[in-house]
């Protein structure tokens, strides 16, 4: 193989199959997904789902590779960070479409439908002050720990890095337990009305998105542990951290909004 | 040398083969080249539905599609297919491609990996909204596909399901694609390229990509709202679970009144190119220029309620949104005002992207007039859902936009083919389309005036005059548009070797410098621009001749 300099500091990526792969793991999930809608068997689905989880895996190893090979030079790495924040401001905006359809419920002045009682009468709602507000305080605690990480990762304490990192993947799992446990002990179904459509979906996508953080901080444990990131270098950690505080945020709105605004007035049992 | 990396490429991986090539491609140029095909293979299925609407709304009663749903199907399958599978890929994903590494100076894309995912993502979406139509009794529901009519009760079969993933699936490809072109933008400008010195092309898709970005996840909500209410029993839109309709409407247009900007912002940009290129002139007010899409783009987020005046908002709300949307009409004033400005005084060369810039320039007008007077809330009580709509948005973003990619085409394609096309046939073709499609909307300002209602296919006799004149003028834009794929054809098998520079003097953007048609790699010297936006002597691929 030809070795060249070249005079720039950019990254001419190599052809890769990986885009086309997961374009048709899309398409596979898409089609799936629509014929387990409407009462087809669910293997078609899961077919698109393992297409794209192997090839995240494989695309995200080879980032890996690039990145060892020293490909990712400081201008790169100032637009792959780039690229993680406005990911982070896209997915924002997706809550936001879920904040906004709870609002619509909620606030007369914005909305001819919006419910003048809420939660509507016969919902008996969580009481914010328990499981969720432990999950509240694991999660900010999970905030602390990752920032643990990111000081050991700058300092090149390898240790301290890989425990840090390892905390706050098992407070993640943690938050993810009691959010299931919670799940299983509402008192309303995912079908009876406008609260737990709103409930379920709010908090359901955000338990999603807690899980992607989770498994990404879980690939950062291993490449800590393999000695991936110096102090100079660790973009990947870098944009694992960001992508849990946005899912920590995302999450202090959610029990602000969702849980205590939302009993507000509400006069009556809670679980 | 100077940055230490061991570049482990070779020749053969620089320049893969055979269908490898495209499919797993990493290269901007090749991947701007496939969403164009993508675009002209939509813009033919789109074109031919229009054409079949347009057939049944010749004379009154059934001329010959007696399945008023199908109708329906075509009215929704067009607008799906010409919004998000033709003027978006060939615009922002075709030309922005192309042309933005060339113009700031960079080697390719910031992440080509994610560039290649995009337009495959865009492909797939294509192909499931193709099957939609075909499942069942198709998406009858309008581009827009508001509840109930949207809802499992109204349309029960997988179509409607086949779409809502379509534009998912779509929408996260547009959504890596604005990453990818902000980063570029920000992160891969050559040496000396400040902002305050990049085209105005690379400006419009600066701005285009924000409002994909912040844009397109709320529709991804709504979208996904809708497909739960659909099939898992979910309430968002449903009034007898505690939901509201109009929710959709709120989230759809929040992300549809940008997405009017996100395709005719780089419509503007290309225009801007054309303009200062043959008045031989720079663009007049280029940091006006500059900053009014950034106003448009900023102010687009604020008035998406304009397109609800008939849903019972109250009266403060219809005041403030009509005060809001008329305020955009000032840096499009801007724009308009500094277009005839850079022409005002030049020597105008009214080569074929010329033609169309003018004429682009012109429909811009006439859509953005109808607008002003269909921002107003009391206004538009009468004209909501008329034909007069139809024919504002076709002006504005449909046949406009239409234009700044022929335009666009005419002006870079000597670029990326090395081909010239024959300026009398591209001159003839310009004038056919330009009537066509001026004779085939213009007239429904008339019908919609008069009430005639949009999306139903038959009316009482009394359009009948006007509506006959429309379908003329889709025959003639039928004429056009063969014409210019002949044209297309012409300039691949005879079109005359373009030069470097086919356009002399007025064309100073960096696109130029490098050879026709653009070799592979571009740019792996970057150029160091001067103060005066202009590479300096010896620097990158520009030789001190130049």
């Amino acid at each position: 193989m030809a070795t060249e300099t070249q005079s720039h500091p950019f990254h001419m990526v190599e052809p890769s199959p990986w885009p086309a792969l997961a374009t048709l793991g899309a398409f596979v999930l898409a089609v799936g997904a629509i014929i387990f809608m409407h009462d087809g068997p669910p293997w078609i689905m899961a077919g698109g789902f393992l297409i794209i989880f192997y090839t995240a895996f494989v695309w995200w190893r080879d980032v890996v590779r690039e990145s060892r090979s020293g490909f990712h030079t400081s201008v790169v790495q100032h637009g792959l960070r780039l690229g993680v924040l406005l990911f982070i401001a896209s997915e924002v905006m997706f809550f936001f479409a879920f904040f906004w359809a709870y609002f619509d419920a909620t606030i007369p002045a914005i909305s001819k439908t919006a419910h003048d009682v809420w939660p509507p009468e016969g919902v008996i709602p969580f009481d914010p002050w328990g499981l969720p507000f432990l999950n509240t305080l694991i999660l900010l605690t999970s905030g602390a720990t990752v920032t643990a990480a990111h000081h050991a990762v700058r300092e090149g304490d390898q240790k301290a890095s890989v425990f840090w990192i390892g905390a706050t993947v098992a407070l993640g799992v943690l938050f993810l337990g009691f959010q299931m446990y919670e799940y299983g002990h509402a008192a309303f179904g995912f079908r009876e009305g406008i609260y737990p459509s709103t409930f379920f979906m709010a908090t359901g996508f955000h338990g999603f998105h807690v899980f992607v953080g989770v498994v990404f901080l879980a690939v950062c444990f291993f490449r800590a542990r393999a000695r991936h990131f110096s102090p100079e270098k660790h973009v990947g950690f870098e944009a694992a951290a960001w992508y849990w505080h946005f899912v920590d945020v995302v999450w202090l709105f959610l029990f602000v909004v969702i849980y205590w605004w939302g009993i507000v007035g509400y006069v009556g049992p809670l679980v | 040398m100077a940055y230490g990396v061991a570049a482990g490429h070779d020749e053969h991986a620089h320049h893969p083969t055979g269908w490898r090539r495209w499919v797993n491609s990493t290269n901007h140029k090749d991947i701007g080249t496939m969403y164009i095909v993508l675009a002209l293979i939509a813009a033919l299925i789109g074109g031919i539905m229009s054409w079949m609407i347009r057939g049944e709304l010749a004379q009154p009663g059934v001329t010959f599609i007696d399945n008023y749903q199908f109708y329906n199907v075509l009215v929704t399958a067009h607008g799906f297919i010409m919004v998000f599978f033709v003027v978006m890929p060939a615009l922002i994903g075709g030309f922005g491609n192309w042309f933005v590494p060339l113009m700031i100076g960079a080697p390719d894309m910031a992440f080509p990996r994610m560039n290649n995912i995009s337009l495959w993502l865009t492909t797939a979406g294509f192909v499931l909204l193709l099957i939609a139509a075909f499942v069942g009794a198709g998406p009858g529901t309008g581009w827009t596909v508001y509840p109930p009519l949207s809802s499992a009760t109204f349309h029960p079969d997988a179509a409607v399901d086949f779409a809502i993933l379509s534009l998912h699936v779509a929408g996260a490809g547009s959504i890596l694609g604005a990453i990818n072109f902000i980063t570029t933008i920000l992160n891969m400008r050559a040496p000396g390229m400040t902002l305050h010195r990049m085209p105005l092309f690379v400006w419009s898709i600066l701005v285009t990509a924000f409002l994909l970005l912040l844009a397109l996840p709320v529709l991804a909500g709504g979208l996904t709202m809708l497909l739960t209410d659909r099939n898992f029993g979910t309430t968002f839109f449903e009034v007898a679970g505690g939901g509201d309709p109009v929710l959709w409407q709120h989230l759809f247009w929040f992300f549809g009144h940008p997405e009017v900007y996100i395709i005719v912002l780089p419509a503007f940009g290309i225009i801007s190119q054309i303009v200062s290129t043959f008045s031989r002139k720079p663009v007049f007010g280029y940091l006006g220029m500059a900053y009014a899409m950034v106003a448009i783009g900023f102010v687009g987020f604020i008035v998406w309620a304009h397109h609800m005046y008939t849903t019972g908002l109250g009266v403060d709300t219809r005041a403030y949104f009509t005060l809001a949307t008329l305020i955009i009409a000032v840096p499009t004033g801007i724009k308009i005002f500094s277009w005839l400005a850079t022409m005002w005084g030049g020597s105008i060369e009214l080569k074929a992207p010329m033609l169309y810039a003018i004429g682009f320039i012109f429909l811009f007008v006439v859509g953005g007039v109808t607008g002003v007077a269909l921002a107003n809330a009391g206004i538009d009580f009468a004209m909501h859902d008329t034909y007069y709509v139809v024919a504002h948005f076709h002006y504005v973003m449909a046949i406009a936009a239409i234009f700044a990619m022929f335009g666009g085409y005419l002006y870079w394609i000597g670029k990326m083919s090395g081909k010239q096309y024959n300026e009398p046939l591209a001159k003839a073709q310009f004038w056919v389309f330009f009537v066509g499609v001026n004779v085939l909307f213009f007239p429904q300002h008339f019908l919609g005036l008069a009430g005639m209602p949009r999306r139903i296919p038959d009316y009482p006799d009394a359009f009948v005059g006007w509506n006959m004149v429309s379908s003329v003028g889709a025959l003639i834009t039928m004429i056009g548009t063969l014409m210019f794929f002949y044209l297309i054809w012409h300039t691949f098998r005879y079109g005359k070797t373009a030069e470097a520079n086919p356009w002399g003097e007025g064309a100073t953007t960096l696109e130029w410098t490098v050879p026709s048609p653009a070799p592979f790699h571009t740019h792996e010297q970057l150029p160091v621009i001067g103060p005066t936006g202009q590479p300096r002597a010896g620097s990158g691929a520009v030789s001190p001749a130049e």
